[in-house]
Order: structure tokens, then sequence, then C-alpha cells
């Protein structure tokens, strides 16, 4: 099988990065660049647990290849906190008690971070919209709702630019 | 037994230079060989165990800029195969021009799988459960296609032959798709059953399309398109034109949409089941078709 030996941006850091043609991205993060806060959950583009940012938008990472991410970048749970201060949504998410097992937070925070830098004031509708794509097997969903909609009220797509 | 985390089976990537590369390149290798898009249907069923003969996947994304939704005036909406659907969804001349095809394209997935997935892809997977097959069907899609002939049109019209199967050869290439301009006045609806309220595969999917004609003795016309109930997607069109607009006509063709599936049983809903939920379903779509004719405004 044919390898290919691709560069990639990852959380700000330019990776050159040997990937065989049927390695995908999660793959790549998790086991070639040992960031494993992106989890590997269905492997089929329904659990969201492996969500990440491919060129700033939500991607399901375990159904795009490594290999056609060559020039891009990508951004994982790992790059939203900045110089130790957690992105809003991330704090958000503690306050809520949003969290039990944690396996689809990552994935959970990325999908979130993205709705408020594209609508930083969301109706619930369009949290639940958003969100859709992320299944979470422990708190049910009330909790992340209300840690979104919180994150949105205290302007936290606009007091940080994002996690760009 | 099934691995809980199946990684995909070997193949080769390969990345061509141009349209008439990779048309040569796919006809060659007809059985071996396989276009990919955004691929959210092809890892899927790569990782399932499907096309075992599959040793190269070649990705005809990037291939001649074709990631531009661009709309004329005159000629209608001409969508890229590289779009993915969020651009469809998000698009100004789409919702202002073909809302049904937005309203479609929203109810695929998720956002981020709609950050991959595109229109084109949609189509030529030929799922029929596809949310968007419906829509494009009934807004007369024409498919450019390249294939090692050159370049040609294909209507949507006879393009689905079978679950997966279409009308494109080995080498052909969906390079974008035209929709001409919808018939003045035009409102359309999709409502879609799944296993939950968003985000699943359509159990059972209707499109409806409507829009004012002074020949008709309702002085409209309607068309269905009806999905996941047999192996292509299944085409009424004319309905409601011989008498005046009343909820008992509307209901009588909503019948008749269920006497004209022939659905199968299996893992997301029975036969008979899904004959029920055409029936509602079709209902519902035609009456929010009618309450958008008589406002004026298109429904969403």
């Amino acid at each position: 099988m044919a390898h290919h030996r691709i560069s990639v941006t990852v959380n700000g850091s330019v990776e050159s990065v040997d990937v065989p043609s049927n390695m995908t991205l999660l793959t790549m993060l998790r086991e070639k660049l040992g960031l494993t806060g992106t989890k590997n959950g269905c492997t089929a583009g329904e659990c969201g647990a492996c969500t990440v940012f491919l060129n700033d938008e939500p991607v399901n990472s375990c159904l795009v290849l490594a290999v056609e991410c060559d020039g891009a970048e990508v951004r994982t749970v790992e790059s939203l906190a900045r110089k130790g201060k957690l992105d809003p949504v991330q704090q958000s998410v503690i306050d809520h008690n949003a969290v039990q097992c944690g396996f689809c937070t990552p994935g959970v925070l990325i999908s979130a971070r993205a709705l408020l830098d594209r609508n930083p004031d969301p109706s619930e509708e369009e949290i639940r919209d958003a969100l859709v794509g992320n299944l979470c097997r422990c708190t049910g969903y009330v909790r992340i709702l209300d840690a979104v909609k919180d994150a949105a009220q205290v302007g936290a797509a606009s007091e940080t630019g994002g996690s760009r | 037994m099934r691995e809980a985390h199946p990684g995909l089976p070997d193949f080769d990537y390969v990345r061509p230079a141009s349209l008439e590369e990779a048309s040569r390149f796919l006809a060659e290798n007809p059985q071996s060989a396989r276009p990919f898009m955004g691929g959210t249907d092809t890892f899927v069923r790569l990782r399932d165990g499907f096309w075992k003969e599959t040793r190269y996947l070649v990705d005809v994304k990037n291939l001649d800029g074709r990631a531009e939704i661009t709309f004329d005036p005159r000629n209608g909406l001409t969508v890229g195969a590289a779009v993915n659907m969020n651009q469809v969804v998000a698009d100004p001349q789409v919702r202002a021009h073909y809302p049904l095809l937005a309203q479609a394209a929203h109810r695929v997935a998720s956002y981020q799988l709609r950050t991959r997935a595109t229109l084109i892809g949609n189509l030529c997977n030929a799922s029929p459960a596809g949310d968007t097959l419906g829509a494009c069907l009934l807004f007369g899609g024409i498919l450019r296609v390249h294939g090692v002939e050159g370049f040609r049109d294909q209507p949507l019209a006879g393009f689905f032959q079978g679950p997966g199967r279409t009308a494109l050869q080995p080498g052909d290439i969906a390079t974008s798709i035209r929709f001409p301009l919808p018939v003045p006045g035009s409102v359309g609806h999709y409502e879609k059953l799944g296993r939950n309220v968003l985000s699943d595969l359509a159990i059972v999917g209707v499109t409806a399309l409507g829009h004012p004609d002074s020949s008709t003795a309702s002085g409209h016309r309607f068309h269905l398109a009806l999905a996941s109930v047999g192996p292509v997607p299944v085409i009424l069109r004319d309905l409601l034109t011989q008498a005046p607009l009343t909820p008992e006509a509307l209901d009588e063709a909503a019948g008749r949409a269920m006497e004209a599936c022939h659905p199968i049983d299996d893992v997301r809903g029975s036969a008979r089941y899904r004959k029920f939920m055409v029936r509602n379903l079709s209902r519902r779509a035609l009456n929010r078709v009618w309450e958008g004719l008589q406002s004026g405004h298109c429904c969403e």
C-alpha cells in the first residue's frame, strides 16, 4: 500500500507525517501525533466523538483520510485552552457538570465552539441542530445545552474571537 | 465477530492531476478503482466490508475548481461537485430560489458530516434513502458528467437504476449539477421520518413541490418524490390538477402515494409501516405546500 509524506498544521505546529493511504485523520492524530483528546467512537460518522476542525470547519475525523489533509490546518480539543485559560465553552461545560464519562466531551466542545464561531448568539433550536452529530450516553443533553447557552450568553465568541 | 473499531482495508489513494487523467484511470480499472468526493459513504462502506475488490480510491473533488455555486437568472442554479452540503444549506441563491433544496440538504445527518458530504456524492451514491434525491429530481436536475469521451449532460430522470446503481459508467465523474429555473411561484417541502427527529437515515422521506398552473381545474400542479420505499425514488407527477383543492383532495392524493410505493421490510421499518407513513407524510407535505402556495411564501 502506498505511503505519503504530508505536511499538515496541527494546533498551530507544522507537522511532517508519513501516512499510509488508508490512515484516517483520527488515527493520525491519536497514533502518530499522540493527540488522544480526540476519541474513536463509532468510526462511522454518527457519534461525533472524533470531531475536529479541518480548515476551520468541524468534521468527523474518522471519515477523513490523513493524506487528504496535506497542506491543511487541523485543530483538536487540545487547542481550545490558551495559555492555561480554558475556552469559555470548556469552562461552561465544567460549571454545568455536563460531563460524566467524558468520552463525548471533546467532540461536543469542538461542535459547540464551531457553532459559536459562526453564530455567537444561537437559539436553543440552533444549538440542538449544531450538536445533533454528538451523541452522549451518560448525562443526557440538557446540561450540555445549558452549558452552550451560557457560554454564548457570556459573549464567549466575541471576547475570545473564537479559538482561532 | 465484527471489530469494535474496524480500520479501513488496504487501498492506494490516487489524486489525479486532471479530469482526463481521472476518467482514464477509472475506466482502465473498472473493478478496482472507485471515485470519491467527501467519502462519508465510501469509508463506511469500505469499513463494513463492502467493495472488497477496491484497490484504488480516486480523489476527484479537487479537479478543475468545482467548489462553486452559481446562479444565472436565465439558466438557473449550478452546484459544483465539491460543494458541501453546509454550503448548499447556507447559500443565499439556493435559499432564495430553491429553498426546498436547502431544506433537504439540511436534513442530511449532522453539521460535521455535512462539512464533507456533497450533493453530487449523495446523488451518485444512489441510496434510496438519500435526502436530497427527491428535491434534485423534482427540480429537474441535469448532471454534467466527464467520461473517457469527454463531457456530456445526464438528466437525473433515468439516472437512478437501483440501490447504489446509476447510469454512470466506469470513468464517469459527475462534475456539477444544474437546475433549470423553477416554475414561478413554486413551493416545496421535505418531510422525513427517521428513528430520531434529526440526523438519522430516512425510514420514509417525502418531497413535495407545487406551483400555480392556470391550465388546471385546481389552478395548481403538485409533484411528489418518495424516498426509502423502493429501490429508486418513486415519483408521482401532476397530482391534484383535476378538481378544486380541498383537504379531501389532498388526502386522496396522499393515498395515491401510498398505493404507488412498494417498500420492503428492513431494520429501519416494516413495509406496512412505511406505507402508512408515506400516506401520513405525503398528506402533511402536500398541506404544507398548499399553505405556502396560499400565503405566497415558500415553506421550509
